[in-house]
C-alpha cells in the first residue's frame, strides 16, 4: 500500500534552510521581541561595547573625543583618589557574610506556619520597598550626635559618650554598611525562604529521626541544601557591595575624609559633575572587572563544594 | 523591631511639632499629634506637583514593562524559530553585567538624542527590564499546549492568542512584575537626579533630597514630606505582600 503512494514531494527549502513557514513563524517571533531588543540594545549592550572603547578616549562631551590608548589606565595606577575608591568598595565586601548569615537566621526563623507571620515576614520586608532617599535620610538623623541611636546604646552602657556615627571618619563606613544591613536584610531572607521551602521537610525529618540535634540538622542538613540560595543572594550582595552608591549619596557624600568614597561614587563624581568621560569609563570598567572576577571567584567556591560544610 | 522601628520613628517625628527632633531622651509617642508638619511641606514645598510627576512616571514605566516584556517573553517561551537561544543567552549574559557601566555612555546617547531633562530620557533605559522578561517566560512556559492548540484550530493570529489566551492567564506573574516595577521606580533616584535638570519634573526621591538641602533647618519638614513619599508604597506592599513575595521567590528558585 505505502509503496503505491507517491513520494513525498521534498520539502520545499527555501533561504537558509527554512520553509516558508518557518520564515513566517520567525518573522512573528521576531516582530514581537523587535521593541525589546531595539531598546537593550540601545540603552544595555550598546553601552557595554561603547563604555569600554570609551575609556580609551578623552570625551568631554563638547568636543570630539580624543583617542589617548591605555593612559586612562596607566592614570589610575598613580591616582590617589582611585586607590582610595576601590579600598573603600573592598572594605564594603565585610557586609556580605554577616547579611547572609543574618538573613539564613531570619529566613529559618520565620520558615513556620504560625498565624501571622506572614506580617512577620512583611515586617521585615518593610525596609527593601522602602525609597533609599527615605532610609538614608532617617538614619542620617538616627544616627546623629544626638540620634536616637547613641541615646540607646548610652543607656545600655555600651558607650562612654555620644559618636557622630556617620561623621567620624573610623566609623562612617560602617555605619554606612550597617543601613545597607537594615535595607537588605529582608530581601536576602525572602530569597533564603524560598530555598528554604524548595528542600521541603523530608530531609530534616530523617535527620531527626536519625537522632540529629537541631544544630546538626541545620548544619549537616539544611545549609548544604541550601547552597544555591547562597550562591544567588552571596553574588547579587557582593555585585551590590562593590558598586554602592546610594547609601552613600544620601547619607554622607563620600565623606568624612574620603572615608566612605567608594568605586561609584568617584565614577559618578568623574562622569556627571567633572564631565570626564573617558576617564569615568576608564574606571567603570575597572569596577566591572572587579564585579565578574568575584562572580567567578563565588560560582567557583559554591559550585564546586569548596566549602566543605559536608 | 529593628526593621519597623526606624519607619515608626520616623511617622512619630512627622506628627509633632514641638520639641526636638533630637535631645535626651527622644520622645517616641507623637503627642499631641498633627499634621501640620504635613501642611506645612504640602504648602511651601512643590509636594503636590512632585507626587504628580511620580505617579505619572510609574504608570508609564509599569505599563511599559507590561507590553514590552510579555510581548518579547511569549515568542522565547513558546515559540521555535532560530536565534532563539542566542537571544536567550544575551539577555541572560546581562543579569551578570553589571548595569552601572552603562549609565555614562546612556547619558551621552540622551544628549545625542536630546532627551536630558524629558521623561522619556528617564523611562527609555528602564522601559524593558530583563528580570521581568524571565518572570513572564516562566508564566507563559506553564500555560497549557491545548489552550493554544485549540485557539490555533479557531483560526486565531498569533497576536490574538498573545493577546486574548495567553495574557489573562499569567495575570498573577503580570500583577507580580507590575508590583515590582512600581516600587523599583517610585524609589528610584539616581538616574532621574542624572537626567532631569528642572526641579518641576522631579519624582518624589529627586525632589526631597533637593528639598532636604534647603529645608535642612527644618527637619520635621522633610520628614514629612518622606513620611508622603514613603507611605503609598507600604501600603501597596502591605495589600500585595502575598503577591510581591511569591513573585520574588519564583524569581529565586528559578
Amino acid at each position: 500500500m505505502e509503496a503505491d503512494l507517491p513520494a513525498p514531494p521534498a520539502r520545499a527549502t527555501g533561504l537558509l534552510g527554512l520553509t516558508r513557514r518557518q520564515w513566517r513563524a520567525a518573522i512573528i517571533a521576531y516582530l514581537f521581541l523587535l521593541p525589546a531588543l531595539v531598546l537593550l540594545g540601545a540603552f544595555t549592550f550598546y553601552p557595554v561595547l561603547f563604555g569600554t572603547a570609551l575609556s580609551l578616549f578623552n570625551y568631554d562631551v563638547i568636543s570630539p573625543p580624543r583617542f589617548v590608548g591605555l593612559a586612562h589606565f596607566r592614570a589610575l595606577a598613580t591616582d590617589r583618589y582611585f586607590w582610595i575608591a576601590l579600598g573603600n568598595s573592598v572594605k564594603f565586601l565585610l557586609v556580605v557574610p554577616v547579611l547572609q548569615i543574618l538573613s539564613i537566621g531570619l529566613a529559618v526563623a520565620v520558615n513556620r506556619p504560625l498565624r501571622g507571620i506572614r506580617w512577620f515576614r512583611a515586617a521585615y520586608y518593610l525596609p527593601v520597598v522602602t525609597s533609599m532617599v527615605t532610609a538614608g535620610l532617617m538614619w542620617r538623623w538616627l544616627l546623629e550626635q544626638d540620634g536616637l541611636v547613641n541615646f540607646v546604646l548610652l543607656k545600655l552602657g555600651a558607650l562612654p559618650r555620644p559618636v557622630s556615627w556617620l561623621g567620624h571618619p573610623d566609623f562612617a563606613l560602617f555605619a554606612v554598611m550597617f543601613v545597607t544591613l537594615w535595607k537588605g536584610l529582608g530581601y536576602y531572607m525572602v530569597i533564603y525562604l524560598a530555598g528554604l521551602q524548595a528542600i521541603g521537610p523530608e530531609f530534616e525529618e530523617a535527620a531527626v529521626t536519625d537522632g540529629a540535634s537541631r544544630w546538626q540538622v541545620f548544619r549537616l542538613v539544611t545549609l548544604p541544601l541550601l547552597r544555591p540560595s547562597i550562591l544567588l543572594a552571596s553574588t547579587i550582595s557582593a555585585i551590590a557591595a562593590l558598586k554602592v552608591f546610594e547609601e552613600v549619596y544620601v547619607m554622607t557624600g563620600g565623606g568624612p575624609m574620603f572615608r566612605t568614597f567608594t568605586m561609584f561614587f568617584y565614577i559618578f563624581d568623574k562622569g556627571f559633575q567633572q564631565l570626564d568621560l573617558g576617564y569615568a569609563a576608564a574606571l567603570a570598567v575597572v569596577l566591572a572587572v572587579a564585579v565578574m572576577a568575584l562572580s567567578a571567584v563565588n560560582f567557583r567556591v559554591f559550585r564546586q563544594g569548596g566549602w566543605s560544610y559536608y | 523591631m529593628f526593621t519597623a522601628f526606624p519607619l515608626v520613628w520616623l511617622l512619630a517625628v512627622a506628627l509633632r511639632t514641638t520639641g526636638s527632633v533630637f535631645g535626651f531622651p527622644p520622645q517616641l509617642l507623637p503627642w499631641p499629634p498633627s499634621l501640620s508638619n504635613f501642611i506645612t511641606v504640602w504648602d511651601t514645598m512643590p509636594l503636590p506637583r512632585f507626587f504628580f510627576n511620580t505617579v505619572v512616571l510609574s504608570g508609564i514605566a509599569v505599563t511599559l514593562n507590561l507590553i514590552l516584556c510579555s510581548m518579547a517573553a511569549y515568542p522565547l517561551a513558546r515559540m521555535e524559530f532560530p536565534g532563539r537561544k542566542v537571544i536567550f543567552a544575551l539577555l541572560l549574559s546581562t543579569l551578570m553585567l553589571p548595569g552601572h557601566v552603562g549609565m555614562i555612555v546612556n547619558f551621552v546617547t540622551l544628549m545625542k538624542l536630546r532627551l536630558v531633562d524629558t521623561y522619556a530620557g528617564v523611562l527609555l533605559p528602564g522601559a524593558v527590564s530583563v528580570f521581568g522578561i524571565f518572570l513572564l517566560r516562566q508564566a507563559f512556559l506553564t500555560v497549557p499546549q491545548e489552550l493554544e492548540d485549540a485557539a490555533r484550530i479557531d483560526g486565531a493570529s498569533e497576536w490574538t492568542i498573545w493577546w486574548r489566551v495567553m495574557l489573562p492567564v499569567i495575570t498573577p506573574a503580570l500583577a507580580a512584575l507590575a508590583l515590582f516595577e512600581f516600587v523599583a521606580v517610585w524609589n528610584s533616584f539616581l538616574w532621574p537626579l542624572i537626567v532631569l535638570k528642572s526641579p518641576d519634573k522631579f519624582p518624589l526621591a529627586v525632589g526631597l533630597l533637593y528639598l532636604s538641602g534647603l529645608f535642612a533647618h527644618n527637619t520635621r519638614a522633610v520628614a514629612a514630606g518622606a513620611v508622603v513619599m514613603t507611605l503609598p508604597i507600604i501600603v501597596v506592599f502591605l495589600f500585595t505582600q502575598r503577591y510581591f513575595i511569591r513573585g520574588l521567590m519564583v524569581g529565586a528558585v528559578r
